[in-house]
């Protein structure tokens, strides 16, 4: 019994204690960014890594996501008798939900891991130390142009993500199902406003900006072993999507 | 690793490419058409009932719009709503006996001001107040009057039964 209590306390006092490194290294990052934004090659580099190479995967999602809104939509409004508000309802849902979340989700898989694989192998192969030994500062050489260029890009992919969606509602709900177009532009005009499109750019910088931390920091600090940075991949993405959602819930609750 | 040109290519591609989703987000699919904004001229307007009218809804003439609703606020001196509408300057010879209603788009749709044009030679100006306005018709008091007045011919008509 009480080796079960000193079990739950240790594990509790981990659980504060890694909540607490999570907040001191995302506030260095935060501190550090003035300084690196001096150096732009290498935040330039980072958003090419974070950003246009996930440019297809990105696009591709948002397409297939708008084209399952489209049909969805169409069938749950048909029933009422107003697919016409078929664009509405595409454009909301992507501009102000699907949109950032889902690329929140992708970019956690797709770029989050290669950061924290990247950085953990580094690790790994002691290339962070030889860095300190250089008395080059590894974080402000390898993880602040990383943290940066996950952050520049992620507002940006959320953005491409629910342009193309809404391309792809368009596609399913005025090609395919005759829906007018007119009304399906129209309605959405009528009812998006500059607010909605707001409350998804700002929801989509702090995923960026948890998404990148989160890579960063689990890179930063993996075992190095093959192990430590198998494992430090996996808890990005676990800890990212996770962290989004929660997020995403809070957000939406701030700002309907 | 430095960025190459190719690198630097791809990136400034991307972010293009981004700023121009952006760009059509705020554009194409919001209400607030580019340029309708400098060239307006206000009016205001009470109504007894405003309903469902909403900031930002249409003001159209004959079913052309003509401006948005700005502001909707509460007079505690008339106790009515004020309603401040704004009309792009391109309709500025609004006869200033004009009358304003609240309409509802379709038997769903959302609610519009409309104005229908008086017969006067002088015309709204800025800031000025429509004197004649119509109040938003609320479906559930009409369908009350509706089923109040059918109870009370029913029931004339059962006393009037009763008299004979």
């Amino acid at each position: 019994m009480m080796r079960l209590l000193q079990e739950i306390r240790s594990r509790t006092v981990d659980l504060f204690a890694e909540v607490g490194r999570y907040a001191l290294f995302t506030g260095r990052l935060l501190m550090e960014t003035p300084r690196a934004l001096t150096r732009p090659s290498l935040v330039i580099t980072q958003v090419h890594n974070a950003g246009a190479l996930s440019l297809v995967i990105i696009m591709l999602s948002g397409l297939f996501v708008g084209m399952v809104l489209g049909l969805q939509g169409f069938d749950l409004l048909e029933r009422f008798g107003s697919e016409d508000s078929l664009g509405t309802a595409a454009a909301l849902g992507l501009v102000k939900e699907l949109g950032p979340v889902v690329t929140a989700l992708l970019f956690a898989g797709r770029a989050g891991t290669a950061l924290a694989s990247e950085l953990g192998l580094m690790r790994a192969t002691d290339q962070l130390s030889a860095m300190e030994i250089m008395a080059v500062d590894p974080i402000r050489r390898v993880v602040m142009p990383r943290f940066l260029g996950g952050i520049i890009a992620m507002p940006l992919l959320a953005a491409i993500f629910s342009m193309i969606g809404i391309f792809g509602a368009q596609l399913i709900g005025v090609q395919m199902m005759g829906v007018d177009p007119g009304q399906f532009w129209s309605q959405m005009r009528g009812a998006v406003e500059h607010g909605d499109i707001m409350e998804g750019v700002i929801k989509s910088c702090v995923f960026g900006v948890a998404c990148s931390a989160i890579a960063v920091y689990e890179g930063f600090h993996s075992l190095p072993t093959a192990e430590g940075v198998g494992r430090a991949t996996t808890r990005t993405v676990v800890i990212s999507s996770v962290v989004v959602l929660l997020l995403d819930y809070m957000l939406t609750a701030v700002m309907l | 690793m430095r960025a190459t040109p190719a690198i630097e290519v791809g990136t400034g591609l991307f972010v293009l490419l981004g700023f121009a989703a952006l760009f059509f987000l705020v554009t194409q699919i919001t209400s607030r058409d580019i340029g309708f904004g400098d060239n307006t001229y206000r009016l205001n307007a009470t109504f007894e009932q405003v309903g469902g009218l909403k900031v930002g809804a249409p003001v159209s003439m004959s079913g052309v719009t003509i401006g948005r609703v700005e502001s909707i606020g509460y007079d505690f001196n008339e106790y009515k709503a004020v309603v401040r509408l704004r009309i792009d300057q391109r309709y500025d010879r609004i006869p200033d006996d004009s009358d304003a209603s609240i309409f509802t788009a379709g038997l769903l749709g959302g609610q519009y001001v409309g104005i229908g044009p008086g017969g006067s030679e002088t015309f709204f100006k800025d800031g000025d107040q429509i004197q004649f306005t119509q109040s938003a018709i609320v479906l559930e008091s009409l369908i009350s009057k509706f089923l109040f007045s059918k109870a009370g011919e029913q029931a004339d008509a059962k006393a009037s039964e009763g008299a004979k």
